[in-house]
């Protein structure tokens, strides 16, 4: 995969960590800020992570990769969502991953090289009456045909 | 301490408050089994074996993490516990690949005994296999089979516990889990020393040292190649234990007597080089006290040791002393003053090297070790190596007489002998400062202030009116916390630092017999210093291989000679190798 230019602000990130120099207890909670503010865990901030606390990356990865929550590559400008859930697996979210995989070139889990598009797969989104159903940002499309799949994604630049 | 009483299996028993049941019932003969259990390093629970029925308890407690407490009334093998063991055994089996046969640990394997043990005939689970983590060879000694990983923890109950690396952790979670580096590091990337502590604890196939008996082999089926072989100070005490002697027993001639038998053109021992790293360190060191070098001064001879310091601790480099270990030197010897002495064009001459330790192979690779002009040695098996090779070749050990080693590479006196002990070079080495710095002789040999299995040891020794005062460290945790030290400017009244990498020192290697605790330390210890005290000769610097090599071929200690075959330099590595990949 490309590198991808940092767009977090690195240097706020260091203060925040610095307020919890040798305070290994508080690993989750500075993981969560670093993952809410910079939408993921860039790997030079989780080495200062393990310094600072005073914990070894080893650690530091164990615990972060043990999370769904947490995230170790930068996300798209648009967040993907299928769901995976009982009724929409049911109603064939098969079809539909493997066609995003496709057309984006992505598995589910990753960010396309150009940072358009993140692809995850989530259980559930909790309507189940619209299955299958993907997200794309804050928009939800029911009843998703596979065939629909490139004129969803076309309205997202 | 107070003690509580319970009962386990209809025997009462009283014990420690803070005993656990597992141990309680130890105490009484009664085994449980377990697979992920090492007793105060590695108490989690982890593969639920050791579960036991307590009354008033809704579920059966792993019996491992359960204290005990009064009036418990505990059975370890009801019908009920017996038939969830099991279950629990088929689930782990379930996931394990069924390749016994063909696996490193057939027949040594910790989870083939338990399913022997509790009569495992069948497996009802459908049969998962855990393609997702590939095998990890990239590492010149130690090999992760992820596949057959059972996730005890040990390993990393090691790794952090004794040696405070931290090199692996588990990874992800479920089915996806992993003991790895981090972001699944290959190991040969990772900030990993090759110690191989972790493959001693390990009661699977899941790691596992390099095998490089393949090419000994081949060596030595070649008549066009002169193979020389030097085995390490701690071999000696081990080796037996494969064919049922006790932990520490000395099988030096028979061990010499065995390598004849595989073919070996010259039997050779690593304790010549000792003496040798002797001479040279010892006047390293009163170089340094003398000219105002930096000192402490470290022992350099333990290649885990090199590595972590290399990657943890670059600024204290300086102090690491720039001898070469023994195996090293004896490499640079044997393709130069050797090769010139028995005409034999080094070209031909392959070095093989029986080590107590995974890391040996590691070091023999690195690239500034070829100050022959060759590769200074070719191949490092470890005692369990050795051990197969023996096997193989249907070599009982047991019925061999006991022969010598060849000269010259193969004299040595009981000061070599003690580098496979914690302690032991810095006793050698303080054994010949001493006479080399007052010119009088050590009034007393033995110095037992640094012996012993303590983490970290000292002693001043009085040289005539200058009190030289030395530390010792065994297992990388006990050096961290010197180093740490040193690194505030603790230390800056001492003069020498031993460190070994291995708990125990090299008769605790990670080449040694699977399985090695803390007893049989003690006793291969105590096999050491009595190959010591058998010696006549227990100076390095009255070693008349070492004073003839001086005359006719190195010149003098710390020489040019010295200094381009026997001395060597270090590498800065990084202590996050994850960002520089």
């Amino acid at each position: 995969m490309a590198q991808l230019v940092d767009d977090y602000d690195r240097e706020s990130l260091t203060c925040f960590i610095q307020t919890h120099r040798n305070q290994p207890a508080s690993l989750i909670q500075v993981l969560s800020h670093i993952q809410q503010t910079a939408g993921y865990l860039p790997k030079p901030v989780l080495v200062e992570v393990s310094e600072k606390l005073g914990l070894s990356l080893t650690e530091v990865y164990s615990t972060a990769s043990f999370y769904a929550f947490f995230t170790f590559r930068p996300r798209g400008r648009h967040n993907i969502v299928l769901c995976n859930g009982t009724a929409c697996y049911v109603k064939g979210t098969g079809a539909v991953r493997a066609t995003l995989e496709r057309e984006l070139g992505i598995r589910a889990g990753d960010t396309t090289a150009d940072r358009r598009f993140s692809l995850d797969v989530v259980r559930c989104l909790g309507c189940c009456a619209l299955a299958p159903v993907v997200m794309v940002d804050k928009d939800v499309y029911a009843g998703v045909d596979p065939a629909k799949v490139p004129e969803i994604l076309n309205k997202y630049q | 301490m107070a003690t509580v009483k319970l009962t386990i299996d209809n025997n009462p028993v009283e014990v420690e408050q803070e005993t656990t049941v597992l141990e309680a019932a130890r105490s009484l003969g009664i085994s449980i089994p377990t697979l992920c259990h090492l007793r105060e390093l590695n108490q989690v629970g982890a593969c639920r074996m050791c579960i036991v029925e307590v009354e008033g308890a809704r579920s059966y407690p792993a019996s491992c993490t359960l204290p005990v407490s009064e009036g418990m009334v505990v059975r370890t093998a009801t019908p009920g516990v017996r038939a969830a063991r099991k279950m629990i055994l088929e689930l782990i089996l379930s996931d394990h690949p069924n390749e016994c046969l063909i696996c490193i640990r057939n027949g040594h394997c910790e989870l083939q005994a338990a399913a022997d043990t509790l009569g495992v005939r069948e497996v009802r689970f459908q049969r998962m296999s855990r393609r997702l983590h590939p095998k990890d060879d990239s590492g010149s000694a130690v090999i992760r089979e992820p596949q057959k990983c059972i996730y005890c923890r040990r390993c990393v109950s090691v790794c952090a516990g004794v040696q405070g690396v931290e090199a692996v952790g588990p990874q992800l979670r479920g089915f996806s889990t992993v003991i790895a580096p981090p972001y699944n590091l290959p190991l040969a990337e990772s900030v990993c020393v090759n110690c191989g502590q972790c493959l001693l604890v390990c009661p699977v196939g899941a790691i596992y040292e390099r095998d490089e008996t393949a090419s000994v082999w081949a060596a030595l089926a070649d008549p066009a190649k002169h193979v020389v072989v030097q085995t390490a100070p701690a071999t000696r005490v081990t080796l037996g234990e494969a064919f049922g002697m006790p932990p520490g027993t000395p099988v030096t001639g028979k061990m010499v007597a065995a390598l004849r038998r595989l073919g070996f053109d010259r039997v050779f021992d690593t304790d010549f080089t000792a003496d040798l790293t002797i001479v040279e360190e010892s006047n390293e060191l009163l170089n340094r006290m003398k000219n105002g070098g930096v000192l402490p001064q470290i022992t350099s001879c333990s290649p885990g040791w090199v590595k972590f310091i290399e990657h943890f601790y670059q600024d204290l480099l300086p102090h690491l002393s720039t001898s070469k270990s023994p195996q090293q030197m004896f490499g640079a010897l044997a393709k130069t003053y050797y090769a010139e002495e028995a005409g034999v064009d080094p070209a031909d001459i392959v070095v093989v090297s029986v080590m107590p330790c995974t890391a040996k192979k590691f070091e023999a690779g690195r690239p500034e070790m070829q100050s022959s002009g060759h590769r200074d040695v070719d191949v490092v098996l470890t005692t369990r190596e050795l051990v197969r090779m023996l096997k193989e070749a249907g070599i009982d050990l047991t019925r061999l007489p006991d022969e010598e080693y060849d000269a010259p590479l193969g004299i040595s006196t009981g000061a070599g002998a003690i580098f496979g002990a914690t302690g032991g070079v810095m006793e050698a080495a303080l054994r010949t400062a001493y006479e080399v710095a007052t010119g009088k002789p050590l009034p007393k040999v033995d110095i037992k202030e640094v012996r012993g299995l303590e983490g970290i040891k000292q002693a001043v020794i009085d040289f005539e009116g200058t009190p030289v005062k030395v530390l010792v460290a065994h297992g990388l945790r006990h050096a961290r916390t010197l180093m740490e030290k040193l690194k505030a400017g603790e230390l800056s009244e001492y003069h020498f630092i031993e460190v070994m990498c291995c708990p125990g020192g090299c008769i605790g290697g990670g080449g040694q017999p699977i399985g090695t605790d803390s007893e049989d330390r003690r006793r291969r210890i105590e096999g050491i210093y009595r190959v010591d005290k058998n010696m006549k000769l227990r100076k390095s610097h009255e070693n008349p291989a070492v004073i003839r090599l001086y005359a006719d071929f190195l010149g003098r200690p710390l020489g040019e000679k010295s200094h381009r075959l026997l001395h060597t330099h270090y590498v800065r590595r990084s202590a996050h190798p994850v960002l520089t990949e």
